[in-house]
């Protein structure tokens, strides 16, 4: 709500084992940010936060610049 | 017979007692290719029902294509919590049973207030991140 570049999906994963295969889930709840980080279980604002700032990071990062 | 009981129903009506701004929730489901996402439908019905400031809208997964492409709905039963005018990218697949049922409700509150209830810290970072990022909560029925 706070970013309009942020989507959010709740599922309840029983009634898409495609999902649950592909995201390997075998303990709930469990999220996956973006396709590259996740975590099992409830994390405190902060933490998630933390996740979403990593999976964004090779984005977002400064190319390193190339030695001509 | 209801899906949500007489005394649900009074609780929730006491919960969007506080609603704000009117909340459109819009269910896709198909009957022939999936008999249960019809139970979703149902549900989203009735809630509906409880309160006039939440309007529903129902589709067709096969014939409201269109529809469902356009709010990124690629499989169903699916809800998607959205404000009046602002889509905030919230949805909910399969049956919102027990626990999240709960998370719907709360989904249907944060949308109507436009308030994410996130710290001042954490609505400075959001702000600034300019990369689509895709969030996706897996559970289970409780």
């Amino acid at each position: 709500m706070e970013s309009d570049a942020i989507t959010a999906d709740g599922v309840e994963v029983t009634g898409y084992p495609d999902l649950a295969r592909r995201y390997r889930v075998s303990s709930v709840p469990k999220t996956v940010v973006g396709e590259t980080h996740e975590f099992v279980g409830a994390a405190p604002e902060g933490m998630v936060l933390k996740h979403l700032q990593e999976a964004v990071q090779p984005a977002e990062a400064p190319k390193p610049e190339v030695e001509p | 017979m209801a899906l949500i009981s007489d005394e649900v129903v009074t609780q929730l009506k006491q919960e969007f007692a506080a609603l704000k701004e009117p909340v459109r929730l819009a269910v896709f489901s198909q009957a022939l290719a999936d008999p249960e996402s019809e139970q979703v439908k149902r549900l989203v019905e009735e809630l509906g029902q409880v309160d006039p400031k939440i309007a529903v809208e129902a589709y067709n997964f096969v014939l409201d294509k269109e529809k469902a492409e356009s709010m990124g709905i690629k499989r169903i039963p699916a809800i998607a919590i959205l404000g009046q005018e602002k889509d905030y990218g919230i949805r909910m697949y399969g049956l919102p049973s027990g626990y999240e049922f709960g998370t719907l409700v709360q989904a249907i509150v944060d949308v109507s207030s436009g308030d994410s209830g996130l710290s001042p810290e954490t609505r400075a970072a959001l702000k600034e991140m300019k990369t689509p990022v895709h969030f996706q909560v897996f559970s289970t029925p409780t």
